[in-house]
């Protein structure tokens, strides 16, 4: 017999779970640094220059904003998803259908002006990402299919037709053999904030994040959702159109990663090459969940996770730290976070020596 | 095509199957234990690595092999100490290995990529190999190929007809009833958890060992999910496993040929057959049979009181 046993906690944690947070996340740096030892590169200083890279400089918080945007537009989407209980694993590949969509319409249509360009390349990521989520959710709902495998095969089919793209059709005739479209016109890239390195795609997200706020707390609908995803069965029972929520969800989801997809196409790169899958979609999941899938919460997890890849691609010039080292954490926090949780729902209870 | 293309093509299927095989037994055996572990392709990805690492570095396929499974195995029990200890969420814990297993294998094998290390090489089966026609097909593989032929037989032994397996099969499927006849719960899910992980762990060990023999990154490509897929369309029985590892063995050693024979398709869309197929199966299966057989208590947190 063990020594304790857990009880169900009466009364949430409150300030006490934000602490078991912090030690989850220290708990997975330190994984890191052990891991930064054994390949004998320096522990400390090294996690220490991956915070500094990421958040010690204006020019490094511009990276962050700048990565931070895909990153939130993505799970926000999967955070919907999930609050149903639908387990959307394909923002990746509704990021690659919705940046595919958009550069379609640039590539169509280069002399539109920007006012009406824009807004096309938008719908028309829009409908792609979309299209992608709607598969898995009418599989779901007409066959029972597993949404988790079918979005996450529909991932590898989007980055593969992407690249069927880039190397054929819409490959650039001057790239010199590089697979990569032509240059977007000035009309169809979106543009900056001020003097920054922003750009408007911050603001996108920012009324994206204060619409789902005010749609999840206030309308009817909202409610619904919520409802839905504390339990499918007593919202069948109560007549809430569960399945109909399901489509839409699945669709906005994949709309969001869509614009993301668009964003990065558009405003970071100018043109569509495979170099735009940088694994944003899966990072999504991992931000998602980590915010306890909270909008407002869902833009500090972005910020906090896109930092970590901007002081990755320090560690990575200056340690010569491989890439997956950023992944390592990632999976570490969140394993870490979710062993975590049980502190907060459960206390121990120590047994008295009979 | 002429019979020997077709024989060549049908030997590679299998070959091409036997990892998705061996990850798709070891889900079998997890998911029957009542846990969900989607953290296959993580655990795929550092089995292969590890098995790649030590061939490397002792030149010993037999010990990467146990290599290979047993870093599938560690990787099983972090899913363990989360779900199982912490009653953390399998869905996510499993999505989360996913995302730690890729980048373990990422870090420690970004310094290899493009070497080459010995493994097992095809050795025919004296007599079975001279068969017609099933011969070269079955027979003229490499050693790990001939053990996951026993696998099947040993799982569906396994779960028929040992105290083991009932043990095991009776805690996914009520972990209550279980416990009332005095079994430990916990302990069953252990084992099935970790006994999957173990074989999950070769499956990656034979793409590093047997069917590349050298290390790149990302060297699974989503069979681990094809394998997670493929436990459904089994119905969790080890022998239909054996239908559908091969199918996309079938598919994906078609696909490489086709590529070969250098057709008028272009690579990208010849590579997405196997994920397509993977949505095509899944889709047919669920819809086939509406009661999807699963162990009933599969992905429930037990709560620690009961």
């Amino acid at each position: 017999m063990p020594a304790f046993r857990a009880v169900r906690r009466q009364e949430p944690l409150g300030w006490g779970s934000c602490l078991v947070f912090v030690t989850a996340v220290l708990l997975a740096l330190a994984v890191g640094g052990l891991l930064l030892a054994v390949q004998g590169k320096p522990a400390l200083a090294g996690l220490w220059l991956l915070l500094q890279s990421a958040f010690g400089s204006g020019f490094a918080l511009e990276d962050c904003l700048i990565k931070a945007a895909p990153i939130f537009l993505c799970s926000v989407g999967v955070g919907l998803t999930f609050r149903l209980q639908i387990w959307n694993i394909g923002a990746e590949g509704q990021f690659a259908l919705g940046a595919i969509g958009a550069t379609w319409a640039a590539l169509t249509f280069p002399d539109w002006p920007w006012y009406v360009l824009l807004p096309c390349m938008l719908v028309c990521a829009s409908l792609a990402g979309a299209l992608w989520g709607g598969i898995a959710a009418a599989l779901r709902l007409k066959l029972r299919a597993n949404e988790i495998i079918v979005t996450l095969m529909l991932n590898y089919v989007g980055i593969l037709l992407l690249d069927f793209l880039v190397y054929g059709v819409w490959k650039d005739p001057g790239s010199f053999g590089f697979p990569m479209t032509r240059e977007f016109s000035p009309a169809a890239v979106v543009g900056r904030i001020g003097d920054t390195r922003l750009n408007w795609g911050l603001g996108l997200c920012l009324a994206i994040g204060a619409i789902i706020t005010v749609f999840l707390r206030s309308t009817r609908l909202g409610y619904e959702l919520r409802a839905c995803g504390e339990n499918a069965r007593v919202a069948r029972y109560a007549r809430l159109p569960y399945n109909g929520l399901v489509v839409m969800v699945m669709a906005v989801s994949g709309a969001l990663a869509g614009w993301a997809g668009f964003l990065e196409a558009s405003a970071t790169l100018g043109r569509l090459q495979p170099s735009i899958m940088a694994g944003y979609g899966y990072t999504a999941i991992v931000v998602a969940w980590l915010a306890d899938l909270s909008p407002l919460r869902i833009a500090v997890a972005s910020f906090l996770l896109a930092g970590l890849r901007v002081g990755m691609e320090t560690l990575q010039l200056d340690l010569q730290v491989p890439a997956a080292f950023g992944g390592i954490l990632e999976g570490c926090v969140l394993l870490a976070v979710l062993a975590a949780g049980f502190f907060s729902r459960y206390r121990l209870q120590f047994r008295r020596q009979a | 095509m002429t019979f020997e293309i077709l024989l060549s093509l049908l030997a590679a299927t299998v070959q091409a199957g036997t990892p998705v095989l061996y990850a798709t037994l070891g889900e079998i055996l997890t998911e029957k234990g009542g846990v969900l572990n989607l953290g296959v392709e993580g655990m795929m990805l550092v089995g292969a690595l590890a098995g790649f690492l030590v061939a490397l570095h002792t030149g010993s396929p037999i010990l990467a092999f146990a290599a290979a499974g047993l870093a599938g195995g560690a990787l099983a029990a972090v899913h363990g100490v989360v779900c199982l200890w912490f009653l953390g969420n399998q869905t996510v814990s499993g999505l989360a290995l996913t995302i730690f297993g890729a980048g373990l294998a990422g870090f420690f094998g970004t310094p290899y990529i493009g070497r080459a290390a010995p493994g097992f090489d095809k050795l025919a089966l004296p007599g079975l190999g001279d068969i017609p026609l099933l011969g070269p097909i079955f027979f003229q593989q490499d050693a790990l190929v001939y053990l996951s032929y026993l696998l099947p037989v040993a799982l569906w032994w396994f779960f028929r007809s040992t105290r083991w397996g009932l043990a095991v099969r009776a805690v996914g499927e009520s972990p209550a009833a279980s416990r009332a006849a005095g079994l430990n719960v916990a302990a069953c899910r252990w084992a099935a958890l970790l006994g999957g992980g173990v074989l999950v762990g070769c499956g990656g060990g034979y793409l590093s060992l047997a069917y590349t023999h050298l290390w790149t990154n990302g060297l699974s490509a989503g069979r681990g999910w094809i394998a997670v897929a493929l436990v459904i369309f089994a119905f969790w029985r080890p022998s239909r496993a054996m239908i559908g590892a091969y199918l996309f063995g079938g598919v994906m050693a078609f696909q490489l040929r086709l590529q070969a024979m250098g057709t008028a398709l272009p690579s990208s869309i010849l590579l997405m057959l196997p994920y397509v197929l993977t949505i095509a199966a899944l889709a047919f299966s669920s819809w086939r049979s509406r009661r999807l057989a699963a162990p009933a208590a599969l992905g429930v947190t037990l709560e620690p009181s009961e």
